[in-house]
C-alpha cells in the first residue's frame, strides 16, 4: 500500500517536471539543434541564450519591469487589506456582508472583459505603460483575495489579545503594529506570495497596459516569438529564468502555502 | 467569534474599496456604456438599447464558444478534482519528503501563463517536442496545430499539469487538519479505507474542495493566456473558448457594442453560477 | 471480554535508546483481571497515554508482548484486538445521524440488519441517546459525543476491553461527574474490562477497582484507592494523591529505631535496614498525625478551616508537617506535640517503601 501511494506522488511529479526539463534542454540548445535534431540532452551545449537574455537591455529590463510592478502590487495588495480584513475580522459595520461579497465577485470577473476598458482608463489618466498602471490593475483581483486569507487568520487570532492590549493601555495603532501584525505574520507571508503568484503569472492586463517603458519579461517573450523568427532557444532561456522568481518565494513560504487557503473562509 | 458593532470600521475599509472600485466600477461603466450603444468612430455614439445583448444571445459564434468553454470547465473539473484529491491522499504525512513535494507541486502555479503556454507549444509539437514525439512514436496521429481532437486534449492535458496542484495544495491542508484520532478511531470501528475516505476525510475536506471548485471554476471560465500561446484558438476555432473570442471580437475585430454586451454576459454568467454552487455548498453545511 | 498480560513491557519512540531517560516506559509486568475497571494515573508524560496505546496497538513495544486472554497480540493490528475507545477530543461521523453512528461498527462488520438495530437501540436506551437517534451527529454537545464514541464501542459484543484516553476533557464541568457515575454504573453493568487513562485523581479513583499510578515510565503501585491511600508503596504516590499529599521527613536510623530530628519514630515498617540507606525517609499522612503530649513539640504556623476538615501547618526544627484534623477537633493552644500514627507511618528509601 505504501509503496504504491509512493508511486503515485513520484509519477505526478515526474509528469509536472517533463516539460519544465524539455524547456531547460531547449534552454541549452542552439537554434539549429532544435529545428534540426530531435535529443534528449543538448548535443551541442550553449550559454548563448541566457547570454543573449542577460546583457540585451530589451530582454532583462523585461525582467525588472516584471519585478517591479509585482512588489508594487504586493505591497500595496497587502497594505490597504490588513486594516480591511481586521474590520471585517473583528467589527460589524453596515453593508459588511455585501461589501465582503462584493469585494470578491471582483475575483471572478475575466480579465478579458477588463482589458479594453482598463487600456482607456489608465491612457485617460496618463498612466499608460508605467510600472504603477499595472500594479494597480492587479489589485483588482489580489486585493479581495488579500483581504480573505488575511481575515481566515486574523479570525483564527482569539479577540482576547486585542482586550489585553487595550487593557495594558496600548493605542490602537501601535497594538496593530506592535503586537497584531507580528502575530499573523505567517498570514501576511501567505497573502503577499499569493499576490506575488497571481501578478506575476497575469499577463493580458500587463501587456494591454504596457507598450515598452514598462513591458513585463512575458510580454517580451511573445514578441520575441513572432518577429525574431522563431527563436525558439531564446524563448526557452527566457521562460526558464520566469520560473526562477517562483522556486525562490515558493521555498521560503513552503510550510504555509497549504495553511493559507485553509484557513480563509469562503 | 462574536464581533462588534462598530460604524467606523469604514474607515478600515476605504482604501480598499476606493482601490477596488476605481478597478471595478469605472470601466464595468464603460462596459456597460458600450454595451447599449452604437459607434462609428470619432467619439460618436449612438443609442442602441438592448439591441447588442439580442445579437450576442442569438449568435451562433457566442453560443459556439460558450459551449466549448462549458465543455472544457467541466472537463478538468472532471479531471483535476478526483485526481488532485488522489494524489493528496497518496502524499506523505510526515517526513522531509513533505517540503520536497510541496514545492515541486507548487511550481507550475508561479510560471507565467504565456509562458506555461509556450512551454506546452514546445513541449508538445509533433516534430521537435518530446510529448508529440512520444505520441506519435507510440503510432498515435498527433499534432495539436491541425487537428481538433489532438489541440483539445493538449488543451486540457496543460491545464491539468498546471493547476491540479492547486487542488493538491488545498487537499493536502484540509487532510492534515483532521486529528489522529479520527483514524484510531475508525481503525477501532473496523472501517476500510474507503469507509475512511467516505466517512471521515471526505467530509472534513469539505470546505477547502468547496475553495478548490469555485477557484477552478472561475479560473478555468476566463482562461485566456495558455490556450491562446498554445494553439491560437485554433484549428479553426476549436479551442476558441469565451476570452479569446472576446478579445478577438473587441481587440482585433474593435466592434465594442457587441464585445461590452458579451462581456457583461459572461461576468453575469461566472457571478451566477459562483453564488449557485456557493449557495448550494452553504445550504449542505447548515442541514 | 479479557485478561490482559503485559509480558516485560519496554518501549521508546528512540530508535537506539541507551540512557534510561530515553524510554517512555520503563518495565511494566502486570496481569490485568477480567472485568477490572482500571485507571492509569500519573501527570503527563508519564507513560500512561503510552501504554494504552501499546493495549490498543496504535503502538508496538520495543521490547515484551501483550497477550489478551493468553493470546499474543503483540503483532496483531488494532481491528482484531476487538478493542473499544473513547478519545481525549470526541470523535463522531459528522456526516451520520446518531443512530448510523451507533451502527457503524457493527455494518462494517457484516453483522446483519435485524441484529444491529436491535443492539443499537438497545445500547441507545443503555446511554439516554433513544430521544436525539435520528440527529445528525455533529450538532450535538461535546457530552453527547463522547456518549457515542462509547456507544460505538458498547454496541459491539465482541469487546476485549474499553479504553478511554482522559475522555472528560472537553466536557463542562457540571456534567463531568454525570458522566463520570454514568460509566461507572455501565462498568457495574456490563462487566466488560476497562482502562481509563487520567491525571485528576478524582477521575481515577472514583471511577477504577483498581488504580495503576505511572511515574517517569514505571509502574509505581498498583493497587484499590483505599491500599493507595493508606499504604503508598512510592513517595510518588504519596505526593501525588491525597490532597494535601503526604509529609516526608528526613530520618535515620540510630540503635535499630528510626528517629527524625532526634524523634525516635514508631513505624509500620518490619525490618528496618542495619545502615542507613541513602535517602531514607519516614512518610505519613496528614490525616494520620494527632495532636498528643507524648509525642515531640511543633510550631503551629497556619490554620485552614476548609469546612469538613481542618489544615494546620506546623514546623519542628525547619520540617514543615501538614495535618488535617476533623471538623470541629481541638488545637491545643500551648506547648502542641504530635503523634504519628505507627500503623500508617512508613519508612522509604530511594523513594521506595522498605518492606
Amino acid at each position: 500500500m505504501n509503496n504504491y501511494k509512493w508511486l503515485v506522488t513520484t509519477l505526478y511529479i515526474l509528469f509536472l517536471m517533463l516539460p519544465i526539463y524539455w524547456l531547460l534542454n531547449m534552454s541549452f540548445k542552439t537554434t539549429n539543434e532544435i529545428l534540426g535534431t530531435f535529443s534528449l540532452w543538448p548535443q551541442d551545449f550553449t550559454f548563448d541564450n541566457y547570454k543573449k537574455i542577460l546583457t540585451d537591455p530589451t530582454w532583462y529590463n523585461g525582467y525588472i519591469n516584471s519585478i517591479t510592478y509585482v512588489v508594487i502590487n504586493t505591497v500595496i495588495s497587502v497594505t490597504v487589506a490588513l486594516p480591511a480584513a481586521y474590520a471585517f475580522s473583528r467589527y460589524r459595520f453596515l453593508g459588511d456582508k455585501h461589501l465582503f461579497f462584493w469585494l470578491f465577485t471582483n475575483r471572478m470577473a475575466p480579465p478579458a472583459v477588463f482589458a479594453l476598458p482598463f487600456f482607456q482608463l489608465y491612457s485617460a489618466m496618463g498612466l499608460f505603460d508605467t510600472h504603477i498602471a499595472v500594479a494597480l490593475a492587479h489589485c483588482l483581483f489580489n486585493i479581495p483575495l488579500a483581504v480573505w486569507i488575511l481575515e481566515g487568520f486574523m479570525s483564527s487570532v482569539p479577540k482576547e489579545l486585542d482586550e489585553t492590549a487595550y487593557l495594558d493601555g496600548y493605542s490602537f495603532w501601535r497594538f496593530f503594529l506592535k503586537i497584531f501584525v507580528p502575530t499573523i505574520a505567517a498570514g501576511i507571508g501567505v497573502a503577499a506570495f499569493f499576490c506575488f503568484m497571481y501578478s506575476w503569472v497575469e499577463l493580458l492586463l500587463a501587456k494591454t497596459l504596457t507598450s515598452v517603458a514598462a513591458k513585463p519579461i512575458a510580454a517580451t517573450m511573445t514578441r520575441t516569438a513572432s518577429t525574431a523568427g522563431y527563436e525558439l532557444g531564446l524563448l526557452a532561456a527566457a521562460g526558464t529564468l520566469t520560473i526562477i522568481p517562483g522556486a525562490f518565494v515558493i521555498y521560503f513560504v513552503r510550510n504555509y502555502i497549504a495553511k493559507g487557503f485553509a484557513l480563509g473562509r469562503v | 467569534m462574536n464581533k462588534t458593532p462598530n460604524p467606523k470600521a469604514w474607515l478600515f475599509v476605504i482604501p480598499v474599496v476606493v482601490l477596488v472600485a476605481f478597478n471595478a466600477l469605472i470601466p464595468l461603466m464603460t462596459v456597460v456604456n458600450y454595451s447599449v450603444q452604437e459607434t462609428f468612430g470619432d467619439n460618436v455614439f449612438f443609442w442602441e438599447g438592448m439591441k447588442w445583448f439580442e445579437e450576442v444571445l442569438r449568435s451562433e459564434r457566442f453560443h459556439e464558444s460558450f459551449l466549448r468553454q462549458i465543455a472544457f470547465t467541466g472537463m478538468i473539473l472532471v479531471i483535476e478534482i478526483p485526481l488532485g484529491i488522489a494524489i493528496a491522499l497518496a502524499m506523505p504525512r510526515k517526513g522531509p519528503w513533505v517540503s520536497v513535494c510541496l514545492v515541486l507541486m507548487a511550481l507550475p502555479l508561479l510560471i507565467p501563463w504565456n509562458v506555461v503556454g509556450a512551454m506546452w507549444n514546445i513541449f508538445a509539437l509533433p516534430d521537435i517536442g518530446l510529448l508529440g514525439r512520444m505520441i506519435n512514436g507510440l503510432g498515435i496521429d498527433y499534432n495539436f496545430t491541425q487537428q481538433p481532437v489532438s489541440a483539445w486534449s493538449t488543451t486540457v492535458l496543460m491545464d491539468v499539469w498546471h493547476w491540479t496542484s492547486l487542488v493538491v495544495l488545498l487537499s493536502y491542508a484540509g487532510l492534515s487538519a483532521i486529528p489522529d484520532a479520527y483514524y484510531q478511531a475508525a481503525k477501532i470501528d473496523g472501517a476500510n479505507a474507503w469507509a475512511v475516505f467516505r466517512f471521515i476525510q471526505l467530509p472534513k475536506m469539505k470546505r477547502v474542495l468547496t475553495i478548490a471548485i469555485l477557484l477552478r471554476f472561475m479560473d478555468s471560465f476566463m482562461i485566456y493566456t495558455e490556450p491562446f500561446v498554445l494553439t491560437g484558438g485554433g484549428p479553426g476555432n476549436t479551442t476558441t473558448f469565451l476570452s479569446i473570442d472576446l478579445v478577438k471580437i473587441a481587440l482585433g475585430q474593435f466592434d465594442l457594442g457587441p464585445a461590452a454586451a458579451m462581456s457583461l454576459i459572461y461576468f453575469l454568467i461566472v457571478l451566477l453560477v459562483s453564488w449557485i454552487f456557493y449557495t448550494l455548498m452553504m445550504r449542505g453545511e447548515e442541514n | 471480554m479479557a485478561k490482559i498480560t503485559l509480558d516485560r513491557i519496554k518501549h521508546s519512540y528512540l530508535a537506539k535508546p541507551d540512557d534510561p531517560d530515553d524510554w517512555a516506559l520503563k518495565e511494566v509486568d502486570e496481569v490485568w483481571e477480567d472485568g477490572t475497571a482500571y485507571a492509569l494515573l500519573g501527570p503527563s508524560g508519564c507513560g500512561k497515554t503510552t501504554l494504552l496505546n501499546i493495549i490498543s496497538g496504535l503502538i508496538t513495544p520495543t521490547h515484551g508482548r501483550v497477550l489478551f486472554n493468553n493470546d499474543d497480540v503483540t503483532n496483531t493490528p488494532t481491528t482484531e484486538r476487538h478493542i473499544a475507545q473513547v478519545f481525549q477530543f470526541p470523535v463522531v461521523y459528522d456526516t451520520m445521524t446518531v443512530q448510523e453512528n451507533l451502527a457503524f461498527p457493527l455494518r462494517n462488520r457484516g453483522v446483519d440488519k435485524d441484529k444491529i438495530k436491535t443492539r443499537v437501540h438497545e445500547i441507545a436506551k443503555m446511554l439516554d441517546l433513544s430521544e436525539m437517534l435520528s440527529r445528525r451527529a455533529s450538532g450535538l454537545t461535546a457530552d453527547g459525543k463522547q456518549k457515542i464514541s462509547l456507544a460505538r464501542g458498547l454496541v459491539r459484543d465482541d469487546v476485549n476491553v474499553i479504553m478511554f484516553d482522559e475522555p472528560l476533557t472537553v466536557i463542562d464541568p457540571h456534567l463531568k461527574w454525570l458522566l463520570r457515575s454514568k460509566l461507572k454504573e455501565l462498568h457495574q453493568s456490563v462487566g466488560v474490562t476497562m482502562i481509563y487513562v487520567t491525571h485528576d485523581q478524582t477521575e481515577a479513583l472514583t471511577f477504577a477497582d483498581r488504580v495503576v499510578v505511572l511515574h517517569e515510565g514505571t509502574v509505581v503501585q498498583i493497587g484499590t484507592p483505599v491500599e493507595l491511600f493508606e499504604e503508598p508503596q512510592h513517595t510518588f504516590v504519596g505526593h501525588f494523591i491525597g490532597s494535601p499529599g503526604m509529609n516526608f521527613l528526613p530520618c535515620d536510623i540510630i540503635d535499630g529505631v528510626a528517629s527524625f530530628a532526634g524523634n525516635t519514630i514508631e513505624t509500620a515498617t518490619q525490618q528496618l535496614p542495619e545502615v542507613r540507606p541513602e535517602s531514607l525517609e519516614v512518610g505519613v499522612r496528614p490525616e494520620f498525625i494527632h495532636f498528643d503530649q507524648k509525642g515531640f513539640p511543633v510550631k503551629i504556623d497556619k490554620v485552614d478551616d476548609l469546612g469538613r476538615y481542618q489544615l494546620v501547618q506546623t514546623q519542628h526544627q525547619g520540617h514543615s508537617i501538614k495535618i488535617v484534623l476533623n471538623e470541629g477537633e481541638e488545637i491545643p493552644s500551648e506547648n502542641p506535640c504530635i503523634v504519628f500514627d505507627p500503623k500508617y507511618t512508613r519508612l522509604y528509601a530511594d523513594g521506595w517503601v522498605i518492606n
